[in-house]
């Protein structure tokens, strides 16, 4: 079938896979019946176990589902401490659910593909060269890939079920409650892993630091843990998120930088009490200095900011900016090391950020958005996930869920060296058009013909350069010439939902 | 027509393309490294082959590093490969441009 | 003269061998684009340069900005080829670096024409500018810019011209100070812009807009960049306040009143308004449109 965005979704796949096409950005309001897992009951009195060998041992079986989270980003040790010892075990058709996979994971999920160990993932995203096996059809069954909204709601509706969850934490007690925020490796919101601490039947915590109980503030309870078990170390802060965030010097970044915050202060959105999203690129960055400066000129202040969160952003919460920052992760260790010392730096976990099968989750509320993209085309489809040769290296992230907010701006150049960022249609489909407003490039904006209300708006800024969508991408195209058309196999290496759980496209292999 | 030396053009730097002619004897043959070379390997070979043919070159062997250039930077980098390999760099061949 | 009436704020160094900052050039929304084959190439990639700008001219899109080209000088190897190639790739401005006198420039004409006809360009079309970086090109400054009808402009060009002068930048600039008015002055005389030089420091950027702000009120028509962060403050400096354009407004009301009326006495409050109140207000309102302080309409824009 063809769904909504004109993907081509094999039949065989929708009913294998027990998948319906995607077919609209609006969720709606049904009524969902979500699961519950298997609690073991124990009272202690310590839950710690000497090795994660042992508890390996006790925990896993082959054909389990289990998971872990990314929060220690490229810092991560402690997901490729545990998967040795499962791959080292010999468990095979084991399900791979973490939140997102890492460079730093990528050798060992390679080689756990390899020996039949991992016969199914689930995740986020991948890159590298685990990016590059599995759309070269290293793994037997297709990688699903879910944003972090659609994670929480995959969870919570059963579509995942987590037999074992292994968590990273920087400290936690001899009982399991545990933050991200104190500890050598603190990397402060522990938001994506919330929601394994809450769901999965069983949750192993692993950490460096054993604090005396009990330990507070306590983001995993007690109530949610199996075991605990003490390594060296758990991670290598330095990796774990960039330094001190440097403000980009590179031109081109600022000058998307700046009309980017030109739409945002010329919509109808930026007013007092407003909310945005921002990401971590350099050019998302440069947005939040000038968004900062627009906010002291015009006396506004935003509500709340949400998402992953960088210094940047905190130092408009301590400059009395923003009221609120709504975290789900920290980019960099000065968004990491703030969250402790002040209460307005709240830390969500996915569900509350974005997941649609929810009472209400924060991206609802969200006025404007500011993401990325690999490729847009000219009906507004985004792609985060496959590369320029069609190979998976990306990630959904908060893209899908972040782009229901009533002011979505993809910030893109133009092009990459010889590659075109607007493009007649995009690799892959991970955002639908229909959730995107305006497209900023470094030459001009282009917005959703569907906003008209915009239209009006921003035609009438002096000075900011509007084109349609079809005219920026013949601009591309025009500086880098026409592609050979990608070539793929009929073989489907990779499922992308929607958020709500329907798909969106399908990612076949690459033909070299 | 034979070139006179072996010569090079342009850098490894990002949008660049660095080519370097060397005595062919089989026609002008092409080892063409780049990241884009799926999607416009072919037009880079035919954008540096239509230079060499204007200055009748038609025996070479052509090594090519691309970094993502743009066609202007492939035939700039290619005119003066070749006016290099002809040893004719100081006296350039208007016509060809 | 050539000069004609278009704005030259910015005028932006671009080395002549890097193909991403000439690919990317034209985005910034710089007055002059000026590409060099001179100092910021290497001697053995001279020729690379050459034919890199010649082919980026054929192809990119640089908009509405002026396209100078600064080639190699006359006492180089390279000075006759680089002309060629820029004449016949369609430049606008060839900007001859190290200027001392006229003959310099009547040679550079003479050579530029035969490059006309021989590559059946228009005569006249290439316009010419001169970099004044001695003592000597000081003192011969108005003969330079008077030298020939092509001339748009004369640019100083401070770092040779220090060396020569037997010292160096100074932050205050008070060794530029005669220089400067120098140049200015034969360029105002010849009736052709007058560049202001670079600013190399871009950490400093408050030194910058003192820089810039002092050579706008000498009254300079802009200022050589190296870098396109360096616009945005130039544009601010040579920004109309809020007052200027609405007189200039009030100016050119009174002009279309005097046109409708079939009147050749322009009047505003009473008072005759005579020929640079127009004209300042012409260049009133071509800055403020240029720094989006006007909409479509000519009306101003509250910030």
């Amino acid at each position: 079938m063809k769904n909504n965005v004109n993907r081509e979704i094999p039949d065989q796949i929708l009913k294998d896979h027990n998948y319906e096409g995607f077919k609209t950005v609006d969720f709606g309001n049904p009524e969902i019946q979500r699961v519950a897992p298997k609690v073991t009951a124990q009272v202690g009195p310590s839950k710690v176990v000497e090795s994660i060998k042992k508890v390996v041992s006790e925990t896993v079986k082959d054909g389990m589902t289990i998971s872990f989270h990314h929060h220690f980003r490229e810092g991560d040790f402690v997901f490729n401490m545990v998967m040795r010892e499962i791959i080292d075990a010999g468990y095979k058709d084991l399900t791979l659910a973490p939140s997102s996979l890492t460079n730093v994971m990528n050798d060992i999920v390679v080689e756990a593909i390899q020996k039949g160990t991992v016969t199914n993932i689930t995740s986020s995203g991948m890159r590298g060269s685990l990016g590059d096996a599995v759309s070269h059809g290293a793994l037997k069954n297709p990688v699903i890939f879910r944003s972090h909204g659609g994670r929480a709601r995959a969870i919570e509706e059963g579509a995942v079920k987590i037999d074992v969850a292994f968590l990273g934490v920087p400290n936690a007690d001899e009982m399991g409650n545990a933050n991200g925020m104190n500890g050598d490796a603190a990397f402060g919101s522990l938001g994506y892993a919330l929601i394994d601490a809450q769901f999965a039947n069983k949750v192993v915590l692993v950490t460096d630091s054993l604090m005396p109980y009990p330990n507070t503030p306590a983001s995993i309870k007690q109530t949610q843990v199996d075991y605990v078990v003490k390594v060296d170390k758990v991670g290598d802060p330095d990796k774990i998120g960039s330094g001190a965030t440097r403000f980009t010097k590179d031109p081109k970044e600022l000058q998307i930088a700046e009309m980017v915050n030109d739409v945002i202060t010329h919509s109808p959105y930026f007013k007092d009490g407003f909310s945005f999203q921002t990401g971590s690129g350099g050019a998302a960055l440069a947005v939040t200095r000038f968004l900062r400066n627009s906010m002291i000129e015009n006396q506004i202040k935003a509500s709340f900011a949400l998402g992953g969160i960088t210094k940047p952003t905190v130092d408009l919460l301590n400059e009395g900016l923003v009221g609120r920052i709504m975290d789900v992760q920290d980019f960099d260790k000065g968004a990491a090391s703030s969250m402790k010392n002040d209460a307005n730096q709240q830390e969500i976990d996915a569900s509350w950020y974005a997941d649609p099968a929810n009472k209400g989750a924060m991206v609802d509320k969200l006025d404007v958005s500011i993401l990325s993209a690999l490729e847009i085309d000219t009906k507004f489809n985004v792609n985060v996930m496959s590369g320029s040769d069609g190979v998976i290296r990306g990630a959904i992230g908060g893209h899908q869920d972040a782009a229901t907010s009533k002011l979505t701006i993809i910030s893109a150049p133009l092009v990459r060296g010889r590659i075109a960022t607007i493009v007649p249609d995009v690799t892959t489909v991970i955002t639908p058009g229909d959730s995107i407003d305006v497209l900023v490039t470094e030459v001009g904006i282009a917005i959703n013909p569907k906003r008209q209300d915009l239209v009006d708006t921003l035609s009438k800024v002096p000075g900011l350069p509007i084109f349609t969508i079809e005219e920026l991408q013949q601009k591309a195209e025009k500086l880098v010439g026409k592609a050979q058309p990608l070539q793929f196999t009929d073989r489907v290496v990779a499922l992308a939902e929607y958020r709500d759980g329907t798909l969106i496209d399908v990612i076949k292999e690459v033909k070299d | 027509m034979e070139i006179k030396k072996t010569a090079m053009a342009g850098t490894l730097e990002s949008s660049d393309l660095q080519i370097m002619l060397s005595q062919g004897t089989k026609g002008i043959e092409f080892d063409l490294t780049s990241d884009v070379a799926k999607q416009f390997g072919d037009d880079i070979k035919a954008t540096i082959k239509a230079v060499l043919d204007a200055f009748g070159i038609d025996n070479v062997l052509v090594k090519v590093v691309d970094k993502g250039a743009l066609t202007p930077v492939i035939k700039a980098r290619a005119i003066t490969a070749a006016q290099r390999a002809l040893d004719i760099a100081d006296q350039p061949q208007w016509e060809v441009l | 003269m050539a000069a004609d009436e278009r704005l030259r704020r910015t005028m932006m160094f671009v080395p002549g061998n890097n193909p991403g900052l000439i690919k990317d050039a034209g985005i910034f929304g710089v007055d002059s684009i000026m590409f060099d084959l001179e100092d910021a190439v290497n001697m053995n990639e001279k020729d690379s340069a050459r034919f890199l700008v010649y082919e980026a001219l054929q192809t990119f899109d640089y908009g509405d900005a002026e396209l100078v080209v600064r080639i190699n000088g006359l006492d180089t190897p390279f000075y006759e080829n680089d002309i060629k190639a820029m004449v016949k790739a369609g430049i606008d401005v060839i900007r001859l670096p190290k200027t001392e006198n006229a003959d310099m420039i009547h040679e550079l004409e003479n050579l530029v024409e035969a490059a006309e006809k021989e590559f059946g360009r228009e005569v006249g079309s290439t316009h010419l500018m001169a970099a004044i970086e001695s003592a000597m090109g000081v003192v011969n400054a108005y003969e330079i810019a008077s030298a020939s009808d092509r001339m748009i402009g004369i640019a100083l060009s401070a770092e040779d011209y220090t060396t020569d002068m037997k010292t160096h930048r100074y932050p205050d600039g008070q060794e530029l100070l005669y220089a400067r008015n120098a140049i200015l002055h034969a360029a105002r005389a010849a009736g052709i812009a007058a560049f202001d030089t670079v600013f190399t420091d871009l950490d400093d950027m408050e030194g910058f807009e003192r820089e810039t702000k002092f050579i706008h009120q000498l009254g300079y028509d802009g200022k050589s960049l190296i870098n396109p962060r360096q616009i945005a403050t130039v544009n601010k400096v040579y920004a109309p306040t809020q007052k200027e354009i609405l007189n200039a407004q009030n100016v050119i009301a009174a002009i279309e009143e005097a046109k409708r009326k079939g009147s050749g006495v322009i009047a505003m409050n009473g008072q005759m308004v005579d020929r640079p109140v127009v004209l300042r207000a012409e260049r009133v309102m071509k800055l403020a449109k240029a720094n989006n302080l006007v909409d479509a309409e000519g009306n101003y824009v509250e910030k």
